[in-house]
């Protein structure tokens, strides 16, 4: 075995930055920086931050598909959903009566993203949102969303998440149809 | 690895006068665990650490439980002749356990690759005797997990090397794992929005 | 002040009990001790960890760790929440590992409530278990340089590749570190379509860079001067003390609870566990980047073989979850050492007892008897080669 010369191991090392810093001038592999804000990662389909509620229709006061069922409120790990049911039912967006939230509140400086709420909820009426540009002045006030800032139509949930919100229309529009033909039957005389 | 039963026959031989109890587990795999009293508790760890059929170097995880002080009711079927007719009737007893402070020990083996053995010992009680021996000079994997124990649940390991608190800060006064711990007003004093957390916060913070 | 200098016999040793070695073998001068608090705040120190060190000159004489700055009682709020409610605050034990944090509490619960993952789950369990353990120790390894002194290149080099394997756990589960992605008989959902082809890509490309990263670093003569005989660890006190990991296998141990228990399947995957001689940080070093490459031969097998199917236990729900009164044990070998859990149910939607063992908090048991005798700066490669992350330390 030859003995290595002192300092082999050192310029061995060097030659290697040295291929990095070269590399980085044409090989994509090498140079991953990203200048962000000017450039942007794509969002993978998958990414999630904080939760928001979808609506259908163009009403959001009307159209939104959460019930306050407080499930997610219970599940919620850190407890950074507030929810107040109303107390009576108020048509929705297709005129059918039901509950409606009449407080719903997401801490966002509590909330950790966890998508159990999202999991739970049966009526797939809270997705995850990919908003990541959140900063604000105020640590308390602006960080607790409101209902109207949680409010997002159903587009939105097409544009962020296509695969997944395909699939829920897909299942939500065999349901109703399930429903409707359930009903025709029911009404037709026997 | 030798059965339960088998240990504890062995460990029974080797001191006698040591009051060893296998413990059950309801549980799906059944793991069940060896409970030893205070005085032999030093000696059957070494043994169960030095014997070649164990060798059970290794206490991968330590850790104390706390049992409140509960009224156990066990449904037994009881045959009684009731008007000439036997009939077999549920009875169910109530028995009241005093609570206790548990330490609970997995022993696994390097050397013989197996394991897990749970050994288990139980202090008096929850208040003035929550003692145990400690495993430290048997097991040194012991020593910060007892510290832990003792800082969470305070229970006092005779025979520990270095028993301070080790999560807590020094001057913290209470145990907080205990089940029977209540946490302080000031807690949680940020603005979420459930009402009984700000309520409680306002009432530590206004004068 | 004092104006009689401390003898050294009179230092505050730590309390003589069975397998401490002695302080100061070598017998330095006697002079005056000086106590340093390092740490919190401390770039050296991993988080806010701290070390009371006592110093003889520039050499240790003790060395108390200091921890809970991170103290958030994760037991006590694993007793208050749901099973299902814990599994997001396991991301928060060791954020560099969320996956195999994940997988230790899933296999636990499932222990508990007898459910058994589907064979795709199990395999989308092993292949993001190893590549956390790729991303871990290509992290750690970075930080070991940089507590040596390597002011940014190996980190930058390690972050990048860690970037790639990052970017595939987000494409999967929707996040970087807080994964939250595996549940009590499976996993949350399927794999996305060309997620293989992205890993087999990442995992196709990663030796080439270990390659680099070797050339760049093994055979440094400042690395080996710095870590070569710096921090032994014998094996038998790393036994007794119950380290764990690439640490105790760097110490020479044969231990794997991969090879040991067998859990999940990972009998079906033929891979060495690779074993150091001196214990010392320069075999820790080592024992990571063998452990990389055993790795990912783990994971061509495992890109290989993933067959479809499905991949939840069909048994197993995500609300109402009671698994019946016992108690149950659930180990695993994550990135820093045997993570386990210890549950006990009563039978009730929360456990009774929920119980976490951090590898990461075990692993500092011997943090003195390491550094006892050594200089400080190497106090703090030792630190770096223990790899402990505070999340997980402080719980």
């Amino acid at each position: 075995m030859s003995v290595p010369l002192p300092g082999q191991g050192i310029v061995k090392g060097l030659v290697e930055t040295a291929r990095n810093f070269v590399g980085s001038y044409v090989e994509k592999d090498r140079l991953v920086t990203v200048q962000y804000p000017e450039e942007r990662v794509p969002q993978a389909e998958a990414s999630r931050n904080f939760p928001f509620l979808v609506y259908d229709g163009d009403d959001w006061q009307k159209g939104l598909r959460c019930v306050a069922c407080q499930i997610c409120e219970k599940e919620c790990p850190p407890q950074c959903i507030y929810i107040v049911k109303d107390t009576a039912r108020k048509p929705d967006h297709t005129g059918k009566l039901q509950f409606q939230p009449r407080l719903f509140e997401i801490d966002t400086s509590v909330c950790m993203s966890c998508q159990v709420c999202v999991e739970v909820c049966p009526f797939d009426a809270i997705k995850m949102d990919v908003e990541y540009e959140l900063s604000t002045s105020d640590r308390f006030n602006s960080l607790l969303l409101r209902k109207a800032q949680l409010a997002k139509p159903n587009q939105y949930f097409h544009k962020i998440h296509p695969a997944e919100a395909a699939e829920v229309d897909a299942r939500l529009g065999a349901d109703k149809a399930k429903a409707e033909a359930k009903a025709a039957a029911a009404t037709r005389p026997a | 690895m030798e059965t339960l039963d088998q240990i504890k026959a062995r460990v029974e031989a080797a001191f006698p006068g040591a009051s060893v109890e296998i413990v059950p587990n309801a549980g799906v795999g059944g793991q069940r665990s060896l409970l030893v009293d205070h005085a032999h508790a030093l000696d059957v760890a070494r043994f169960l650490r030095e014997d070649p059929a164990l060798r059970l170097d290794y206490a991968s995880n330590v850790t104390g439980v706390d049992w409140l002080d509960a009224v156990i009711k066990e449904k037994r079927k009881v045959k009684q002749v009731i008007a000439g007719v036997e009939r077999e009737i549920e009875e169910t007893t109530e028995r009241r356990r005093p609570g206790y402070l548990e330490v609970v020990y997995h022993l696994y083996s390097m050397e013989l690759k197996h394991g897990p053995l749970v050994l288990r010992l139980r202090t008096a009680n929850r208040a003035d005797n929550a003692r145990v021996p400690s495993l430290t000079p048997v097991w040194r994997a012991a020593e910060f997990q007892e510290r832990e124990a003792y800082d969470l649940y305070g229970i006092i390991f005779d025979g520990h090397p270095d028993l301070r608190r080790i999560l807590m800060w020094d001057e913290f006064r209470d145990f907080p794992m205990r089940k029977d711990y209540v946490e302080p007003d000031d807690y949680e004093y940020e603005p979420t929005p459930h009402d009984d957390v700000l309520a409680k916060a306002k009432r530590h913070y206004q004068p | 002040m004092n104006s009689e200098p401390a003898k050294l016999e009179n230092a505050p040793l730590a309390k003589p009990y069975e397998l401490r070695p002695k302080a100061l073998a070598d017998g330095g001068q006697p002079g005056e001790l000086l106590e340093i608090s390092m740490g919190p705040q401390h770039p050296s120190t991993h988080g806010v960890f701290r070390m009371d060190v006592v110093l003889d000159g520039e050499r240790v004489v003790k060395l108390k760790p200091v921890f809970g700055y991170l103290h958030r009682n994760h037991e006590k709020i694993g007793e208050n929440t749901t099973y299902l409610g814990s599994m997001p605050y396991t991301d928060r034990l060791d954020y560099f590992c969320s996956l195999t944090s994940n997988w230790a509490y899933a296999l636990a619960v499932e222990k508990l409530a007898g459910l058994q993952a589907p064979e795709r789950a199990e395999y989308i369990r092993v292949i993001t278990a190893e590549l956390t353990r790729l991303q871990n120790h290509i992290s750690l390894v970075g930080f070991l340089l940089q507590d040596m002194g390597a002011s940014g290149t190996p980190l930058m080099y390690a972050f990048r590749e860690r970037e790639k394997i990052l970017d595939l756990f987000e494409s999967l589960t929707g996040a970087r570190m807080m994964c939250n992605y595996m549940r009590f008989g499976g996993c949350r959902c399927d794999l996305p379509p060309g997620w293989l082809d992205q890993a087999r890509q990442v995992v196709g490309e990663f030796p080439r860079f270990l390659d680099e990263f070797e050339a760049l670093l093994s055979g440094n003569e400042i690395l080996l001067s710095r870590t070569q005989g710096v921090g032994a660890l014998p094996p038998e006190l790393a036994v007794n003390a119950g380290i764990t990991g690439p640490m105790l296998r760097a110490s020479g141990v044969n231990y794997d609870i991969r090879k040991v228990d067998k859990y999940g399947i990972y009998d079906r995957f033929d891979f060495r566990v690779p074993l150091g001689d001196h214990g010392d940080v320069y075999d820790r070093y080592m024992m990571r980047v063998l452990e990389m490459r055993a790795s990912l031969k783990i994971l061509e097998a495992a890109l290989r073989d993933i067959p479809d199917g499905p991949i939840m236990d069909p048994k197993s729900k995500l609300r109402g979850f009671r698994p019946r009164a016992g108690e149950v044990y659930g180990r695993i070998e994550s990135p820093k050492g045997e993570l386990g859990f210890y549950l006990i149910s009563d039978g009730s939607p929360k456990p009774c007892r929920y119980r976490v063992r951090p590898p990461s908090f075990i692993n500092l048991t011997i943090l003195e008897d390491m550094c006892l005798g050594h200089y400080v700066a190497d106090a703090v490669i030792i630190l770096g080669s223990v790899d402990i992350v505070m999340g997980e330390v402080d719980r």
